[in-house]
């Protein structure tokens, strides 16, 4: 008995001395990726072990503050407010790019549809209630729309995907911006909420004349038709990783990384991009964040090829020499 | 820590051959193990009324921001509004009392009716079976209920029993506009099937109460068996009965994955139980995680601190209840 309990202890205490381990939490968004991450980093660095919760990007940015955890992480950077609550000076580094999708069933309509922003607030304000209206099908010529009744499909809980796609909305409209705003949870003026990536896509592909914004890789892996979006050059495009990732194109510097990037500049450009980002306290000599540090510089380099195959667009290369830099 | 333990054991087998051997006393008196026990038992019993306290204070204060800002407005304003952090629970509270109350309009018929079936009709092993069953219901994880929902009954609800019910009450107010299965009724249907067992476990315990002679007696003055379940067994169950609807109603009240699901998450107050809903508890899972303003987070504690109160009223009522009645009829 008492052989067994020291071996026991023996092996409890061997293995934390083993590993060094590095706690993070936040956003659920890059949580595939991120995991994928961390067990490919393991493999390279056995005494590495990278446990990551994936609470949330609120939960991330309140655990950081009180410091619960090595680093956080967020889809959408950190407001004013959250900074001045917290003790440290935090560095928001940007890991990869995500794209929300905008999804649709419509049984009678099997080409991609096209739509502006504009239309695109418009029948997420509610004004806009039929699938043959005027104004969708002036953008869809050719294409036969039916007379049915458009379901809109949205986030119930608080959201980093809400957030984007708000912000993409409130770029292009005037009116969105002034009734309903920018936040991971919003008043909407219409529709069903549904519970997470997966409760949206469940509640497009189970009603017919549903449209719904969810994260790029829930529409592939759903095959769920998706809209093509009219970007700032006029162009048409459905959400691509390389259409992703041009949206960072002209994003140079780590001053510039926390700016939006929907609606970005640019041919080839899809419009509803974010980045999302680890959050990092900036403390001197902690063994911990040194040992971060040498994660990210390995995720920003090594570590965006596995990127692409799980629908994430990697940084732009040159942005990713710049991050580099300033992580040192 | 094991040490101690193995010592422990050690110790007390020498004790005991020594018992045997020599009677002496014990390590600890007699008496002083009575009182060491009941130190234990009592700060056992006590911790859990530490934690209701602690779980009421830390409520309270975390919803204070919120509190003082709307006070009692917050229950009588709709405007439920983050980015403009204008916070209103009333369509919260709204959708929570519909919801469970329909839910109990469906199931406590039903539960009865099951009850009945179970302690009068059934004999013997089968009877034991079919509760078993029913009982089984009750173990069934909330989340597995929702998805059921979200797959099977949304889409049942919107293909079949709206159109029926749009054909045959389509005149009342409550039963127009467009439906997507997603909505109050769903919700009300998945609730009413959870709190089922519930209501019948306990409706049957009541039923099984009633002495046998009552019934002879009315079988015995000619009571057919339908006459003798509704005076010998329905009749004085009644307070009972209402104690264990009572009690479903507590369980539908606090039901959080379930009716997140199924309710469409859209906090307005709208006539029609085909339109999408929210409850008090399914937005405090939606919307905590991700609260970015602290008037959010401090809302949604002021939320929490509501539903407390309403289901700790409404358990209160069902025990007080039903310890009256069994006060009755042990007299």
């Amino acid at each position: 008995m008492r052989k067994l309990f020291v071996g026991l202890m023996a092996f409890i205490a061997m293995n934390t001395m083993a590993a060094t381990q590095i706690n993070g939490a936040g956003a659920t968004f890059p949580y595939p990726l991120y995991s994928k991450w961390f067990s490919e980093y393991s493999k390279e660095n056995k005494d590495i072990q990278i446990n990551y919760q994936a609470i949330g990007s609120g939960g991330g940015i309140r655990q950081l503050i009180q410091e619960t955890v090595d680093f956080g992480a967020s889809d959408a950077p950190m407001s004013d407010n959250d900074k001045s609550k917290a003790t440290r000076q935090i560095l928001q580094i940007p890991t990869v790019l995500g794209a929300v999708a905008i999804s649709y069933n419509v049984s009678e309509v099997t080409a991609n549809i096209k739509l502006d922003g504009d239309t695109l607030a418009k029948i997420f304000l509610g004004e806009i209630s039929k699938w043959n209206d005027p104004k969708i099908a002036a953008l869809n010529e050719g294409l036969k729309l039916p007379a049915k009744d458009i379901l809109v499909v949205r986030r119930a809980d608080g959201s980093g995907t809400t957030s984007i796609f708000a912000d993409y909305l409130s770029t292009v409209s005037k009116d969105w911006e002034t009734q309903v705003g920018r936040g991971k949870t919003l008043k909407w003026p219409t529709g069903i909420g549904a519970k997470g990536n997966d409760g949206v896509t469940g509640a497009i592909s189970q009603n017919d004349g549903a449209i719904g914004y969810i994260e790029l890789a829930y529409a592939i892996n759903n095959n769920l038709k998706v809209a093509a979006l009219k970007n700032k050059a006029g162009e048409y495009k459905l959400p691509t990783v390389q259409g992703v990732s041009l949206a960072a194109a002209k994003v140079k510097s780590i001053s510039e990384v926390t700016n939006s990037i929907v609606d970005a500049d640019g041919k080839g450009v899809y419009p509803i991009s974010s980045f999302t980002y680890i959050l990092l306290p900036v403390k001197e000599k902690d063994a911990k964040i040194v040992e971060v540090k040498k994660f990210l510089k390995w995720a920003l380099s090594k570590g965006q090829n596995f990127a692409a195959p799980l629908h994430y667009a990697p940084l732009p290369k040159r942005l990713a020499l710049e991050m580099l830099k300033e992580i040192k | 820590m094991e040490l101690d333990i193995i010592n422990d054991s050690q110790k007390s087998t020498a004790k005991s051959e020594s018992l045997i051997r020599t009677p002496s006393l014990p390590l600890i008196s007699y008496k002083g193990q009575d009182k060491l026990a009941l130190f234990f038992l009592r700060f056992c019993a006590l911790s859990i009324f530490a934690i209701l306290v602690l779980m009421i204070g830390l409520l309270f204060k975390m919803a204070m921001p919120a509190i003082s800002m709307f006070g009692l407005d917050f229950i009588t304003s709709s405007d439920w509004n983050p980015v403009e952090d204008q916070f209103g629970g009333l369509a919260f509270i709204y959708g929570t009392v519909t919801t469970s109350f329909l839910a109990l309009i469906i199931a406590t018929p039903l539960s009865i009716a099951m009850a009945i079936f179970i302690s009068q009709i059934l004999k013997g092993a089968l009877s034991k079976v079919v509760s078993m069953i029913v009982e089984l219901i009750a173990a069934v994880p909330s989340i597995v209920f929702g998805l059921w929902g979200l797959f099977y009954l949304a889409p049942w609800v919107k293909s079949t029993l709206t159109p029926f019910l749009k054909n045959t009450l389509g005149f009342l107010p409550q039963f127009q506009g467009p439906s997507f299965g997603i909505g109050i009724l769903s919700a009300s249907i998945i609730l009413a099937i959870m709190i089922t067992p519930t209501i019948t476990s306990i409706v049957r315990e009541i039923f099984n109460s009633v002495p046998q002679i009552r019934k002879e007696a009315a079988l015995g003055l000619g009571a057919t068996k339908y006459e003798m379940i509704r005076i010998a067994v329905l009749r004085p169950s009644l307070s009972g009965i209402l104690g264990a609807v009572v009690l479903g109603l507590g369980r539908a009240l606090g039901e959080t994955m379930a009716v997140a699901m199924i309710i469409g998450n859209n906090p307005t107050i709208s006539k029609s139980l085909f339109s999408p809903g929210a409850t008090m508890a399914s937005v405090i899972a939606n919307e905590y995680a991700e609260a970015e303003g602290d008037l959010h987070l401090s809302a949604l504690c002021y939320i929490a601190l509501i539903l407390f109160a309403i289901t700790f009223i409404v358990n209160l009522a069902a025990r007080t209840i039903i310890w009256h009645n069994n006060r009755r009829s042990q007299k």
